[in-house]
């Protein structure tokens, strides 16, 4: 009880508060906005927030994380665009019911469902993270490395149809993490006699490339579409929140969905609500209306993505272990502010720990009560011309790249690396790998090294039982991915010889 | 999932897009060239493990790199290729217009100031995309609030313009201190 009051202690500060407010209004902004999204903001905001407290600046990304998924609906129901990703599937049932004339009750669900997924995942974060932190001691070295590993498999086997390019992607981030000077002998590694590259290459350099200078170009390069914004009636949220209830089974199967695919490190969003969707397709009366504005895939849409967020802290919190991009771009904080992640947080920073659950269930409150009162006018962001969206984007990711230490240097290598993501979502390839390669890379080398002083025997590393489940666990990835590749194949074999 | 309409966005990206091959040979040409240069850019210590080698981990990760980009070739041998690769190419090529526009935003910093760079790259870049009339005064103001909000109020570590040290005294202050 006395973590708890020191937790509000720690939240109730003016400076706390203000982050709070920019950031989950900030995020349903940039989310509303299609093109930008939380992994931009953040990346630009990530520099600004290492001279902030460590409480101020985690309020700040965590309000921007948890909302951006509220805004992204927004544009996704109103003009058919995804504000942000994983709101695609949103689009499917959204715009149809905005074309006949249901925005209002639409967004009403999208919201409510929103609310609901992530408060159900705060409840996860709650319940499990300290659970996990219990269980976390006996993590050693073995047991760390294969969890990273299995991060790193499940993030390649889930990119549907880009394994192979998602595995160059990841093999390619770990690549980057062994460039400079290593850590137990001091030699250096691809630095070709370069002074600049002997501290290696900085994540939030890279981060602010690939997400944000990328981004830039991307819409840069595109064309001014022009919108028509529907007209949305301005009462009645509340009274059509009540309709959540009716889906409540597919709320709270999809926002179950979230919390285990936010759980295990690789799997994330996409996955989550592609199998909520398919589910509640699957279960529904009339599933014949799914894709034409069946309100049943809003919500089993919205409710999975809005879970995920709370529920990818719990690995991190728990094992310093980030789940996907945005909680590595979240560990890069941490360790700036020496927040080490791990059983011991839980230990001795309860407070702290408390002050995330309450910040998290605030964020949430206030951004439901802000898109109740303010959807009209904030609609208005959708208007604003892709490219001048891409000189925004490029202006203020200065101000994360160039204030790190004011060198040019790390402007190229973010210019690099921003032409470097600008192909990749040209190609439509994952970006996710790369970031998740760099992040576990090195953790992975670090516990390999440390675990096979102790290993004698190759089954001595998996002799524990939690090392046991994990290697099991890679795998059944591992091989239910063959599977699904040679089940495709002879499934086309046969496709052609009856053709 | 139910069949998607022709202008639904899509979850999961859906068929290749061309230049992916022309990406995947670069980056494996690349990787080939940095596994070639593995003797003299890492190190081997004698008597110790593999997993404690410091050439181990860039060993690994590079013939990764080349293993799942030929397996990704191959798997694209009986596929019909998708034209328009040399089009896709030039675009990512005409994209480093703006890196370059960049690079000499944040090379004009040092010289003429924050303000009158972020002023002059946000205005440039506006008329440069055809923009005209108020949308150029837009960006202006977009420049200036950029300043005054992480300059001005947060003092963002932002080197002072060279041309400040020409100002009178007071106003020298106020310009290194605030612009």
């Amino acid at each position: 009880m006395d973590s708890f009051l020191s937790g509000i202690e720690l939240l109730a500060r003016w400076d706390v508060i203000a982050a709070l407010l920019i950031g989950s209004i900030g995020g349903v902004l940039v989310g509303a906005m299609p093109g930008v999204g939380a992994a931009v903001a953040i990346a630009i905001a990530l520099p600004v927030t290492f001279s902030l407290e460590p409480i101020v600046g985690l309020t700040l990304l965590l309000g921007i994380y948890g909302s951006s998924m509220f805004g992204g609906a927004i544009p996704a129901i109103l003009v058919n665009t995804p504000g942000t990703p994983v709101n695609a599937l949103t689009t499917y049932d959204g715009y149809p019911m905005t074309k006949r004339g249901e925005s209002r009750r639409a967004l009403s669900l999208a919201y409510s469902a929103s609310f609901y997924g992530a408060v159900l995942s705060i409840g996860a974060l709650m319940l499990l993270a300290p659970v996990l932190a219990k269980v976390a001691p006996m993590f050693g070295a073995r047991e760390i490395f294969l969890a990273a590993l299995l991060g790193i498999v499940l993030v390649v086997v889930t990119h549907r149809g880009q394994v192979l390019p998602a595995a160059i992607l990841a093999c390619l981030g770990i690549f980057l993490s062994t460039i400079g000077i290593e850590p137990s002998a001091y030699t250096q590694r691809f630095t070709f006699g370069q002074p600049w590259l002997q501290s290696g290459i900085d994540l939030i350099v890279v981060v602010l490339g690939l997400f944000a200078i990328s981004q830039a170009l991307v819409l840069l390069m595109s064309k001014d579409k022009p919108i028509v914004l529907p007209k949305v009636d301005k009462i009645g949220f509340f009274t059509q929140m009540r309709e959540l209830w009716v889906y409540k089974r597919i709320a709270t199967v999809a926002s179950t969905f979230g919390v285990i695919c936010g759980m295990i490190p690789g799997v994330g969003e996409f996955m989550s609500q592609f199998m909520s969707y398919s589910y509640a397709q699957r279960t529904s009366k009339t599933p014949e209306l799914f894709g034409k504005g069946n309100p049943e895939g809003i919500v089993a849409s919205e409710a999975a993505n809005n879970s995920v967020p709370a529920a990818a802290m719990i690995p991190l919190l728990a094992l310093g272990i980030p789940g996907e991009e945005l909680t590595a771009m979240m560990l890069a904080v941490f360790y700036v502010h020496n927040v080490v992640p791990g059983p011991r947080l839980f230990a001795e920073q309860m407070d702290f720990i408390y002050a995330l659950y309450i910040s998290l269930f605030l964020l949430n409150v206030i951004v439901v009560a802000f898109l109740f009162f303010a959807t009209r006018t904030m609609m208005k962001v959708m208007l604003i011309p892709n490219r001048f969206l891409g000189i925004m984007i490029l202006t203020f990711s200065l101000i994360g790249v160039y204030t790190l230490r004011n060198s040019l240097t790390d402007v190229a290598i973010a210019s690099a690396f921003g032409f470097f993501g600008f192909i990749l979502k040209r190609l439509e390839l994952p970006t996710s790998p790369v970031i998740l390669g760099i992040v576990l890379g090195k953790l992975m080398e670090d516990r390999l090294r440390i675990a096979m002083a102790r290993v004698r025997e190759p089954m001595d590393f998996i002799d524990r039982p939690i090392a046991l489940v994990l290697f099991l666990m890679i795998l059944v990835a591992i091989i239910g991915q063959i599977w699904t590749v040679m089940k495709a194949r002879h499934a086309t074999g046969k496709g052609a010889s009856n053709g | 999932m139910s069949r998607q309409e022709d202008d639904h966005p899509h979850v999961f990206p859906e068929g290749r897009k061309p230049g992916e091959i022309l990406f995947v040979s670069v980056t494996m040409m690349i990787a080939l060239a940095l596994l070639a240069g593995i003797p003299w850019q890492t190190t081997w210590l004698p008597g110790k493990g593999l997993a404690a080698q410091p050439r181990f981990w860039p060993a690994l990760s590079l013939g990764g790199v080349v293993l799942f980009g030929l397996i990704n070739a191959l798997s694209r041998v009986r596929v019909a290729r998708t034209p328009g690769r040399w089009q896709e190419a030039a675009l990512w090529l005409r994209s480093l217009e703006f890196i370059g526009w960049y690079m000499l935003y944040v090379l004009a910093i040092p010289v003429i100031g924050y303000l009158a760079a972020t002023l002059a790259f946000c205005t440039g870049l506006a008329l440069r995309m055809g923009y005209r009339g108020r949308t150029v005064w837009i960006a202006a103001a977009f420049g200036l609030f950029v300043v005054l909000f992480f300059k001005t109020a947060m003092n963002v570590k932002i080197p002072a313009g060279a041309i400040y040290d020409h100002a009178p005294e007071q106003l020298r202050y106020i310009l290194i201190r605030y612009f």
